[in-house]
């Protein structure tokens, strides 16, 4: 291997501690009881459109899109509606959900069941979206994006390219991993009818070098496939980000505060991919998912196909216990997973491994001065200076953190990462963007 | 020593004597240049003059100059020019307030505009949540910087409570008038008789717990000190004090003052005449009455306890000024 | 039961850490310090332990007494600034005016301004500074280098620096080629045979040192490199003009403090600028005052000045160069 392609600007190299990269994905049962957030998309909460003590299948519609931004929501499992009320989602905060108790395992009669690979595509571009809107497909690397809405770029925009995202920049993570490595065929398939939902001839598969084996096994899958490249990517946090992975791939930047499309670009995560691939051959909703389970005191790092909605707590047992010296559990990856209060809430779309962490390393270390080091500058990926913005967000001065492009920042953490004076600057960076787009949105209303 | 110093220190004797020279151009040439600017300065200002009515420089000496933006415009001097403004054009100040200064400067600026000024009510800040350390233990542990703008976002509060008080005082660090602290012991905010209603502190709370309600007689309040729209269930697992919606108090109140919306009770300060029989019956002691004399034991908030001088017109007087520009506020912001 | 933790991402964090960053640059200028021990024995060592332990000292009061704060003497930014200034004075100087350099150095330069992090100016060089121009004497009567070999205790000599001996020779009317058979070899300078404060002697040690703080990440390559590029390109034009007016350029790399200065002072972090762009500025900058200040200015040394002028303008360069933005490069915008 020559050298590798990645992003120029920034990055860092956390440890990797891919404990579950061996780990074939288990299937885990089916909850006693399935607890569904409404609000799994980014965009508008989904609407019920079941109601308590109704009978719903497994991949049964129990939600729909509640907007343009927004997806379906189907059943993960067959049962009566328990209740229609708040639900603690992801976040530990209570929002509108379903609670649906489970009997028996029956499926919905049009989902395709069988293990037979389908590698025809006989669908028109326009039949794919609606298969995937109706499907209720989000991104499922984290941003939880409906997918549709990607596919349909807006007019006068063309894409030219699919970019499939397997990079799983995130340390500990293997969902995607195992993916590539178990359904490399499908994802295949999946990336062929992405690339003809939007008309483009040209897809890239995008995976870090620390996973040669999926590397080898998707560039052996597509040895005849003269439109699908696999390209791997020297080993940098956070290649996984859109702009970062499209620039890496194709060296083309997508423009500040615009959507990847502008550089002919659309990225999928495999994950997505696998799902669509599912959605549009075997007619299956997304209802559940690959989640890591993982964590250096945990017993058997693990990767398992969840039903959406399964409490993490059940993942947990599975995985041989909640380990006693557990501070800290977090939804997602170390660098940008959400801490968790509690193993009550449930898996939701989004949702790609839990982390628990040891006490040990849950807390952060004393903050100190800034030295000016310029350490937070060098790594970030978009090219911002984090130290100033944190600091004019600390004080208050929201004018300067706009004009420095606050809300370019991606949330990636590299510069609090590798902060020698332990700044929590991504917390300022936050709460810099959260004030600074209120302020945009108001001058909008004007 | 050094050649090199030697060598300066001969060059700056020499120069010494030159000196006087230099001071007599130097005052020549900075007189002529102050005479010049001078000169300049006077006719630009001539030729720039802008008018501007006398009257705005007259309403803004009689406004406290706090600019703290409670009125609703930067600073005391945009209210002057907005004041004005309205006289001349609409006759009336209605809409403009400056809470700061209530009522007396209010009639001084109609006063000086010519206007007759409504008596406003005295309003203060109240928080309404009670979910101190003891009342909402802390299910999690927080970790990074201290803004209730961040965490609002981040979790629901170490409590557990997605409704209640963050504790990292963003509306202290609002206020301009020292009116508000934490409490270290409860983990809340406390507000003092230095508060101006200003607003300020209402706009800073991610969670709309604060908000300006009527001062009330001898700085007498009733207020539900909770503002979590969850069931009784859910609302009780996080917090010992809250409001669980049993809609007792809006039995027994004879004014129509309390309402209950989503599992919350709210008391409309306008109607409510401080009769306290919500305060009683109420299960989860959700309800407080502040500076009453007491009848038992009673949570009581800790500063401001002394009656105070301010004259506050009748309720009677008060409800037709208040309802007359101020419709019952609806408790569902969200 | 374990109450979790809840905080923002990232959950992890890299280990590095000012204590590291600092105590690297302690570990990069051991090499200068064994060689200055060698040459200067006894007085190296004294000058050493008194300006490090006062420079602690005055921290430690400030921070306890003065500030009434946490007291941080441990994360080594003190150890580093008492090193550098023993590093900038002649090992011959009385011990109580490195106490008061130190005094300088951590009190006036650093402390007054907020403490770590927020002083302009790079405490060692304006102590340096302070000394040079409150005591001129015992601040350019620098001792000739004696190999400890040669006994402990050995009676000091002093004599003029290189600089200084081509500074007052020319001065005089006489030619660099007269100049130079006075002069130490280029030998000498490298190992540190020659007069000088305590740590400017050897540039083969401060190389070494500058080196290690390389491979550590420490300090990036801009600033020394743009400083000693400067330097050697300034003064060589000079010199080729007329190579008996201006001397060599290798001759202006070794001497004096410029490896000192362009390794260990200049790349402080704290006065530098924050972007690449701006640092090879910054670079440029302290290598053309050096330059001029060397060969016109009334000192014959003129690191120090030119790093404090830089230090100075490092909030203006700082406002003018920004990192390349994500995405703000013209050309790649498609359509919009």
């Amino acid at each position: 291997m020559g050298v590798l392609k990645t992003f120029v600007l920034g990055g860092v190299h956390p440890e990797e501690n891919k404990l579950s990269s061996n780990v074939p994905i288990e299937a885990l049962p089916v909850p006693e009881q399935a607890i569904v957030p409404l609000g799994q998309n980014l965009g508008a909460p989904s609407k019920p459109v079941v109601s308590k003590g109704d009978k719903v299948k497994t991949g049964q519609l129990i939600a729909e899109a509640g907007g343009f931004i927004s997806a379906n929501i189907h059943s993960p499992v067959s049962g009566t509606v328990l209740k229609i009320d708040n639900v603690v989602d992801m976040t530990g905060f209570r929002r509108p959900g379903i609670v649906i108790k489970t009997e028996g395992d029956e499926w919905d009669e049009s989902i395709d069941r069988s293990d037979d690979l389908i590698t025809e595509v006989d669908y028109s571009a326009e039949e794919i979206i609606e298969k995937i809107k109706q499907a209720g497909i989000v991104g499922m690397g984290g941003a939880t994006f409906p997918t549709y809405v990607k596919l349909m770029p807006p007019p006068g925009k063309k894409a030219d390219h699919v970019i499939i995202n397997g990079v799983e920049c995130e340390p500990y993570l293997t969902s995607d991993h195992r993916l590539m490595l178990e359904k490399g065929q499908e994802i295949i398939i999946g990336t062929k009818i992405l690339m003809k939902a939007l008309k483009v001839a040209q897809a890239i598969i995008g995976i870090e070098s620390n996973k040669p084996d999926a590397i080898n096994h998707l560039t052996e899958l597509t040895k005849n496939e003269e439109n699908i490249k696999v390209v791997p990517l020297k080993v940098k946090y956070p290649q996984g980000g859109e702009k970062q992975l499209i620039k890496a791939v194709l060296n083309r930047e997508v423009p500040s505060g615009k959507l990847p499309i502008e550089v002919g670009c659309v990225v999928q995560n495999v994950g997505t991919t696998f799902a669509v691939y599912e959605a549009v051959q075997k007619n299956k909703p997304l209802f559940e998912r690959v989640v890591t389970v993982t964590g250096k005191s945990v017993k058997k790092p693990s990767n398992f196909l969840a039903r959406i909605g399964t409490p993490i707590s059940k993942l947990v047992d599975a995985a041989e216990g909640l380990p006693d010296d557990t501070g800290k559990i977090i939804g997602g990856g170390p660098m940008m997973g959400k801490a968790l209060p509690s193993l009550d809430v449930p898996v939701v779309k989004g949702a790609s491994g839990i982390l628990l962490m040891r006490e040990q390393e849950s807390h952060r270390k004393p903050e100190s001065p800034c030295i000016r080091c310029s350490k937070c500058t060098n790594v970030c990926p978009m090219g911002l200076e984090p130290f100033l913005l944190a600091k004019a967000s600390k004080i208050g001065k929201y004018d300067i953190a706009e004009n420095e492009k606050v809300m370019d920042c991606i949330e990636c953490g590299s510069c609090q990462y590798i902060c020698p004076a332990s700044i929590p600057l991504l917390d300022y960076l936050r709460l810099g963007k959260n004030k600074v787009g209120n302020i945009i949105r108001n001058r909008k209303k004007k | 020593m050094c050649f090199a110093e030697k060598c300066l220190l001969n060059e700056i004797i020499r120069k010494s004597i030159v000196v006087d020279n230099i001071i007599i151009i130097a005052v020549i040439a900075l007189g002529g240049l102050g005479l010049v600017s001078a000169v300049i300065l006077f006719f630009v200002a001539k030729k720039f003059k802008v008018f501007e009515d006398p009257k705005i420089d007259e309403v803004e000496e009689a406004l406290p100059s706090a600019n703290c933006g409670g009125c609703g415009y930067p600073g005391c001097r945009a209210f002057a020019e907005a004041a004005v403004k309205a006289a001349k054009e609409n006759h009336s100040l209605e809409g403009l307030n400056c809470p700061v200064g209530g009522n007396e400067v209010m009639q001084t600026v109609g006063q000086l505009l010519g206007i007759e000024v409504e008596q406003q009510e005295p309003l203060i800040a109240v928080v309404r949540c009670n979910g101190s350390y003891a009342n909402s233990p802390g299910k999690v542990k927080y970790e990074g910087v201290s803004s209730c703008a961040f965490t609002h976002a981040l979790f629901t509060g170490e409590g557990g409570c997605q409704y209640g008080c963050l504790g990292h005082g963003d509306c202290v660090d609002a206020c301009d008038f020292d009116a508000i602290h934490m409490n270290p012991e409860t983990g809340l905010p406390v507000v003092n008789d230095k508060c101006t209603a200003c607003g300020a502190c209402v706009e800073a709370c991610p969670r709309d717990i604060i908000e300006l309600r009527k001062k009330g007689p001898k700085d007498r309040r009733i207020f539900v000190s909770c503002v979590n729209k969850e069931k009784g269930g859910p609302a009780k697992k996080n917090c010992a004090v809250a409001c669980i919606g049993c809609g007792k108090c809006e039995k027994v109140c004879k004014f129509d003052a309390i309402t209950i919306t989503s599992f919350l009770a709210y008391i409309d300060f306008n109607k409510c005449t401080l009769c306290r029989k919500c305060v009683e019956v109420c299960p989860t002691d959700a309800i407080w009455e502040v500076n009453f004399k007491p009848r038992k034991p009673k949570p009581l908030e800790p500063e401001g306890s002394v009656a105070r001088k301010t004259v506050v017109a009748k309720p009677a007087d008060a409800e037709k000024v208040k309802s007359a520009e101020e419709k019952p506020k609806p408790e569902d912001k969200h | 039961m374990t109450m979790f933790t809840i905080a923002g991402s990232p959950h992890i964090h890299g280990d590095d850490s000012t204590k590291k960053i600092m105590y690297g640059v302690v570990i990069a200028m051991v090499p200068a310090m064994l060689v200055s021990i060698y040459y200067f024995d006894f007085n190296a060592i004294r000058v050493l332990l008194l300006a490090v332990i006062s420079s602690l000292f005055f921290e430690w009061l400030i921070q306890k007494y003065l500030i009434k704060g946490p007291v941080t003497i441990t994360d080594g930014s003190a150890l580093v600034t008492g090193i550098l200034l023993a590093f900038n004075v002649p090992t011959n100087l009385p011990g109580w005016m490195v106490i008061v350099g130190a005094l300088v150095a951590i009190g006036m330069a650093k402390m007054s301004f907020g403490g770590l992090g927020k002083n302009i100016f790079n405490p060692a060089l304006v102590a340096r500074v302070f000394l040079l121009i409150s005591f001129p004497v015992e601040m350019t009567s620098w001792p000739k280098p004696m190999p400890i070999t040669k006994g402990f205790f050995a009676d000091v000599i002093t004599g003029p620096t290189p600089l200084g001996l081509v500074k007052e020779g020319l001065r005089a009317g006489e030619s660099i080629s007269k100049l130079q058979s006075e002069l130490p070899g280029y030998v000498d300078y490298l190992i540190g045979q020659m007069g000088g404060s305590m740590g400017e002697v050897s540039a083969i040690a401060l190389i070494l040192g500058g080196i290690y703080m390389l491979w550590k990440k420490i300090i990036t390559w801009e600033i020394p490199v743009s400083i000693l590029v400067t330097v050697f390109v300034f003064s060589g034009i000079l010199w080729l003009v007329n190579p008996e007016k201006y001397i060599d350029p290798v001759f202006h790399l070794l001497t004096g403090g410029l490896l000192l200065g362009a390794l260990f002072m200049a790349t402080d972090m704290v006065t530098s600028p924050m972007t690449r762009g701006g640092q090879l500025l910054f670079g440029f900058g302290i290598g053309l005052l050096t330059i001029l200040i060397r060969i016109w200015g009334a000192y014959p040394e003129g690191v120090s000045f030119a790093i404090l002028l830089m230090n100075a303008a490092v909030p203006l360069i700082n406002r003018g160069f920004k990192p390349r933005r994500f995405g703000a490069k013209p050309g790649v915008q498609l359509g919009s």
